[in-house]
């Protein structure tokens, strides 16, 4: 289904020329945000808070990371591509598990010497590979389901959103190439997709798509847009009876204009808060999906898929910890620092939204 | 009362069409018949031969359309049919795996909804002070582990260093009480850091309302205040949040029970999904929309139960 786009994201230079790409445009809309009154007034409040500064480093830090994972190059024609991760941190593959900073492998009647003895900063796992290498490695797939998800799910939610919330209300100047037809099925996808359980609908997407990270992206998009659209839909409602709206109406402004100029933009804080606190959910879900079996393919590096492999490690005797916890301490401080940057960017945007 | 829920079903009637399509659309368009038996027979290079008698027992073999009356009648009579791997019929493994399922996930809501509540009126009773931070606190801490990491960590402490309950397991009866107990306990911890956090913000928006003031303006103490005023209130707001998903319980918990070997449905579910069994998904997917739409039916009538000032008509 997806291959020719498949074939375009395996090109080596598209692949670094996309992680270029969304780091500049990352930047560029920080600058830009810097500029206008609201967010400036939103970064001196947050810089503030100490804990949150803490979080966005930690952010930034798995940022970084899995941005050296997607920035690669072949020494030859025919070597395999090797990203900056892979020539800082890959290791020998060993023969079995090892401990932590060991010598030798474990578990084993005759333990035996290892190829990289004291480099394997947090052992190997049971085929020898590295794990903290495979924990860095997990960090590009969990960015990239919360981001690429994310992406896909703000435009076709603020527009979903956008209408029904201006359908709740019967206008008279609907815009002509939007028939009602075209409101009624938004409307009735979006009932249909809120009444059914967002766990199962996901598993049968997945079945049926395969595993695979932009699949994944797709049905993850797929069973989320609905609470960002419900959001949308009741924040304009909320602002289509403003007064500033009446007074672009008096001054002849079409509707069109007035949704996307007016009420639009005055969405885009609840939006962007929205949109951060759903981040560690979908990270959240990847791993479980992932779990299951239908998240992203076995060879691709992810948390889900570490958690999986290490499952009935704790059984063994002498047991073996190293795998689950990395990967699990991993999720979670990247899951922990979203939840606490969310919350503050929350509290830094709209005082007024402030739980306590 | 009775024309409100009436229409409400009738509302129901279209969006079961559109998830019965929708099923259909997912399972049947994007797979061809052959593909989906060479998924099912265990035989790595299957004959003709045998496809051809696999399709034709499973009825993939029939025209598209012919397919799709059967797929609607089937769906919307709960007729699920056989499963694609084990050749069982799925309505009879649903009736086994219901019991098992609907058990567990009932105790785990009601044991989660008490603690949730208490929990939350402390946080409210202490708002503000370093208790409330650090229950706040907790809650997000809890909210950012994975559910793997609370059932892995569970077993392993609870039945594999402490020795106090079994590692997985079921069995009928009074004795299942055994097996029950270490996943109820994980299940409803799992839940509290978002539940908890919910219900502190419910309590704390009631607690600015105007009543509150002239309750204690009438020399109600801090307790009666939150105990028979806020509480009442904010019993609204925790039903609506909650009430939607009772229907759903029957449906158990997929991970929690996969780990824990209870057959019930969710297990049913992980299994067909590591079987690539379609018509088990399928038939899961309706029955838990079914199931979901009940509970918001259920949501609405019980908000208008509960509170006076809501009408339905």
């Amino acid at each position: 289904m997806w291959a020719w786009l498949g074939a375009v994201l395996q090109n080596d230079w598209a692949q670094n020329g996309i992680a270029v790409l969304v780091v500049v445009a990352l930047l560029w809309a920080i600058v830009r945000a810097g500029r206008e009154p609201l967010w400036a007034e939103a970064y001196r409040r947050l810089r503030r808070n100490r804990v949150a500064m803490i979080s966005l480093a930690v952010v930034s830090l798995y940022g970084i990371i899995a941005v050296a994972d997607s920035i690669g190059w072949r020494d030859d024609k025919n070597a395999p591509r090797k990203t900056i991760i892979d020539r800082v941190f890959e290791r020998p593959q060993e023969r079995y598990y090892s401990y932590p900073l060991a010598a030798t492998t474990f578990g084993e009647p005759k333990p035996r010497p290892l190829l990289a003895p004291g480099k394997h900063l947090l052992g190997t796992d049971s085929v020898g590979d590295d794990i903290f290498y495979r924990t860095l490695k997990g960090c590009r797939t969990a960015l990239i389901i919360g981001g690429f998800t994310s992406l896909l799910v703000t435009p076709l939610a603020l527009l979903f959103g956008l209408r029904a919330g201006d359908f709740g209300k019967r206008v008279v100047d609907v815009i002509p190439s939007v028939s009602p037809v075209v409101d009624y099925v938004i409307e009735f996808v979006y009932t249909l997709q809120a009444s059914s359980p967002e766990i199962l609908l996901l598993n049968a997407l997945l079945l049926v798509l395969g595993p695979g990270l932009l699949n994944l992206c797709l049905a993850l998009g797929i069973t989320s847009w609905v609470g960002l659209c419900r959001l949308t839909r009741g924040e304009t409602l909320k602002h289509r009876d403003r007064e500033y709206v009446r007074a672009a109406r008096a001054l002849g402004a079409s509707h069109s204009r007035i949704l996307l100029r007016h009420i639009l933009p005055n969405l885009m804080p609840v939006v962007i808060i929205s949109v951060t606190l759903s981040f560690s959910g979908l990270v959240l879900s990847e791993a479980i999906l992932s779990y299951l079996g239908i998240g992203v393919e076995p060879g691709v590096g992810s948390w889900g898929n570490m958690i999986d492999s290490a499952r009935l490690e704790l059984a063994r005797e002498p047991i073996i910890w190293w795998n689950l916890a990395s990967a699990s301490t991993a999720l979670f401080i990247l899951v922990l620092a979203f939840n606490i940057f969310g919350d503050a960017l929350r509290d830094a945007i709209d005082p007024r939204l402030r739980s306590s | 009362m009775l024309r409100y829920v009436l229409r409400r079903i009738a509302y129901a009637v279209p969006i079961l069409v559109g998830v019965s399509l929708l099923t259909f659309f997912l399972f049947y368009a994007v797979y061809t018949p052959e593909q989906m038996a060479r998924k099912n027979l265990s035989t790595k290079n299957p004959t003709p031969a045998q496809i051809e008698e696999w399709v034709k027992e499973h009825g993939y073999d029939k025209s598209r359309s012919e397919q799709f009356s059967k797929h609607m009648k089937e769906l919307l009579l709960l007729r699920f049919g056989k499963s694609d791997a084990t050749k069982q019929d799925i309505w009879e493994r649903i009736r086994a795996g219901v019991g098992p399922s609907s058990y567990i996930a009932s105790l785990i809501f009601v044991c989660s909804i008490i603690t949730s509540i208490s929990l939350a009126l402390v946080a409210a009773y202490f708002r503000g002070t370093y208790l409330d931070l650090w229950i706040t606190f907790l809650c997000v801490l809890m909210m950012s582990i994975v559910y793997m990491v609370y059932i892995i960590a569970g077993q392993y402490v609870f039945g594999k260093i402490l020795k106090l309950s079994p590692l997985g397991g079921w069995r009928g009866g009074l004795d299942a009480a055994r097996f029950v107990i270490l996943p109820m306990i994980i299940g409803v911890i799992y839940g509290l850091g978002s539940t908890v956090r919910l219900y502190r913000t419910f309590m704390l928006d009631e607690m600015n309302q105007d009543y509150v003031r002239t309750a204690r303006a009438k020399g109600i103490g801090e307790r009666g205040v939150l105990l028979r005023h806020v509480l009442k209130n904010a019993a609204i707001p925790i039903l609506t949040s909650s009430v939607a998903v009772i229907p759903s319980l029957l449906l158990g918990s997929l991970l929690l029970e996969q780990f824990f070997g209870i057959p019930g449905l969710g297990s049913l579910t992980v299994d067909a999904i590591n079987s690539q069994d379609f018509a088990v998904v399928r038939a899961m997917v309706f029955l838990g929309t079914v199931l979901y739409i009940v509970g918001l039916i259920l949501t609405d009538i019980s908000y208008a139960l509960v509170d006076p000032r809501v009408r339905l008509e």
